[in-house]
């Protein structure tokens, strides 16, 4: 079975400060292996609250930044030492969708334009009415109606339109990995349910292997197979979508769980209490992230807790499971279904 | 218990180049003190306008067409732009969406607190509107020392408790919001509404909240309040919207929910709502609706009160009214 992809005790650390001042510096992702298998596309949720670092993982991903210590590699390449030939294919099969769907548009042009850069750019056809022939294919499969959207302008779609439009670009280009990150968290609750089922559709049907970002455990509850919680750069949690959201175990799980406001009249939120997040920019360096926030904090929770497997498919960060056997960082993978 | 807020009639148009646009098409509502409305809808559908409306902001090119907005006793439309000035805040308050980029960055919050107070009671001592500002912060469960800081040193959520502070220093009758979690993660989410939900409770205000997400309006509201098209379509208890819905549009929004049982079923609403520029002809809703009759199509059903209470727009129900 080859790998798609491979991420190798991947971590990011952001140093700010100038010369004058002490440096400071944030772990936005720290030491995560994981790997992706080309013949079995999946759905893998990433998940975390704002700062949890799921946005450097899409933006390492991509290629856009270098990891500071650890390897990405993309079909048995490390992807930062990617060039020529193998750079262009990595583009073209490595797609994105991006959170707002209003930011990707240039205004001046009609949003042909969105697709038809990349089919010249990637030599996609050989005639003008080739070109025209795939885009209309391509929005047809997002169930968009080519004839409503070419030659519009961007102000003229909704949200939701312009987001499936992106969708359709990605398809275009007949990716091996989609990088969705918050695709639909600025698209009206009842446009959302289409994007996703057209995310979906991907998957299942063009065998796109789909990685989907987001704070939203509601929508990655319906979409995904499987998911990693991240906090503040670790994994706090990973396993089958459905054990870890219906039976969460670790303290930030279930406070993140017990807090998405469920449009369910006897599922009442606010279980847990909160507890005030300390300042923002300090790191500290050893021990659980989530230490000072945790309502079950102990004094070995100063050192940094491995994985502890729960069950086949769930596993927890966190010593409340210290009974329980540990899987190394590089065995993540095995823990999510496909 | 006397309303405290009465909406009458409300209507708003923006005037564009390419004709007049009505945003809110007669809107009338009622809510007594410490209740509390959600009022959903999709993008476009004139939340944001009712809210602007109800504090007499809306800006040209847009105009109140007509209709009443009375809080406690007093009709806002009827008040001169002085009198208005002293009314916000101090009788209705609003915290706009995205209300925590609105800080000054270059003033402390403290300040920017007493700034609000000054500006509509010069009497008031420093000292007194100090310690105001202080047991304000404390009641949005923010330390007394944030007095003496600024935005930046706040988190997000933080500067959004602070916004609610600044709102409910003169302890408005009515206050709005406007979808004021929709830039925070769930946790701080639940925190800041826990927050609006202790303070309305000790002044006794009312509170609307606006906003497209169903599940934040089941935790929060007490009753809900469907837009479309700039018209109300329903409006009911929390509890008869979330499990008998009766307007077609209400319903659909409620079945396009996700949630633990249906795992994996998608159900969007079908089509996409209409330009306000291009409305439909009689009901508006009747192109994307699965019950169109005949008379749909010509005539726009009247927004009337059912014989248990709540308020629906639609043909389906004219007999049991």
């Amino acid at each position: 079975m080859s790998k798609l992809l491979e991420f190798l005790n991947v971590t990011k650390v952001y140093t700010s400060g100038s010369f004058f001042s002490k440096p400071t510096s944030t772990t936005a992702l720290s030491n995560l292996s994981l790997t992706l298998n080309e013949n079995e596309p999946t759905i893998l949720t990433v998940a975390g609250e704002s700062g949890s670092g799921k946005t450097t993982l899409a933006m390492l991903l991509l290629g856009f930044i270098n990891p500071t210590s650890g390897q990405i590699i993309y079909k048995g390449q490390d992807i930062s030492t990617l060039k020529g030939e193998d750079r262009i294919t990595f583009r073209r099969e490595v797609q994105a969708v991006f959170q707002d769907p209003f930011g990707v548009f240039n205004p001046f042009y009609p949003v042909d334009h969105l697709l038809s850069v990349p089919i010249k750019r990637f030599n996609l056809a050989k005639s003008k009415t080739e070109a025209r022939d795939k885009m209309v294919e391509a929005l047809t499969a997002v169930g968009l109606h080519p004839q409503d959207i070419l030659g519009r302008f961007p102000h003229q779609l909704s949200g939701g339109q312009r987001q499936r439009i992106n969708v359709a670009r990605a398809l275009l280009l007949q990716p091996k990995l989609l990088v969705a990150d918050e695709p639909v968290s600025m698209v009206d609750a009842s446009l959302r349910a289409n994007i996703l089922e057209t995310l979906r559709t991907l998957q299942t049907n063009y065998g796109v292997s789909i990685i989907y970002i987001t704070h939203d455990l509601t929508t990655a509850y319906h979409i995904a197979k499987s998911i990693i919680v991240l906090y503040r750069g670790s994994v706090m949690e990973a396993g089958d979508v459905d054990d870890v959201i219906k039976h969460p175990q670790h303290p930030y799980t279930q406070l993140l769980i017990d807090s998405i406001p469920w449009p369910d009249l006897s599922r009442r939120w606010g279980e847990t209490e909160i507890k005030a997040r300390e300042s923002e920019s300090s790191d500290i360096i050893t021990g659980c992230r989530f230490y000072s926030r945790c309502p079950f904090a102990m004094e070995e929770c100063t050192q940094t807790p491995p994985l502890y497997r729960l069950s086949e498919h769930q596993a927890a960060g966190c010593y409340l499971f210290k009974q329980n056997p540990t899987i190394e960082p590089g065995q993540l993978s095995e823990l999510l279904p496909v | 218990m006397d309303p405290v807020l009465r909406i009458i009639n409300l209507q708003v148009s923006y005037y564009t180049d390419a004709g007049r646009a009505t945003a809110l098409d007669g809107v009338s509502l009622e809510l007594n003190p410490v209740e509390k409305l959600g009022l959903v809808g999709e993008s476009g559908s004139g939340k944001s306008t009712m809210a602007l409306a109800m504090m007499r902001m809306i800006k040209p090119p847009g105009r109140i067409e007509g209709g009443q907005v009375i809080v406690g006793g007093t009709d806002l439309t009827a008040l001169s732009e002085e009198e208005m000035l002293k009314a916000r805040l101090s009788k209705i308050a609003y915290i706009p969406q995205g209300a925590m980029n609105s800080l000054n960055p270059v003033m402390r919050i403290g300040a920017q607190m007493m700034d609000a107070i000054f500006a509509h009671d010069k009497s008031i001592s420093k000292d007194e509107s100090t310690e105001m500002s202080m047991q304000a912060l404390e009641s949005v469960d923010l330390k007394r020392s944030v007095f003496r800081m600024y935005p930046h040193e706040l988190s997000g959520g933080m500067k959004q408790r602070v916004c609610i502070a600044i709102g409910i220093l003169l302890k408005p009758q009515v206050i709005i919001a406007d979808e004021p979690t929709s830039a925070l993660d769930v946790v701080t989410q639940r925190q800041v509404m826990e927050t609006i939900d202790k303070v309305q409770a000790q002044i006794g205000a009312a509170v609307i909240l606006i906003g497209h997400d169903m599940g934040l309006m089941a935790q929060f509201v007490d009753k809900v309040a469907v837009m479309y098209t700039g018209q109300l379509t329903e409006l009911s208890t929390v509890k008869d919207m979330f499990t008998n819905p009766m307007h077609p549009y209400a319903k659909a929004l409620i079945h396009s929910l996700p949630n633990l049982e249906n795992k994996g079923v998608f159900q969007g609403i079908p089509g996409l709502a209409p330009a306000l520029l291009r409305l439909p002809s009689g009901c508006t809703f009747h192109p994307r609706c699965e019950h169109v009759m005949e008379i749909c199509k010509s005539q726009r059903p009247k927004y009337q009160r059912l014989a248990d209470g709540r308020y629906v727009s639609c043909h389906l129900f004219t007999d049991n009214a």
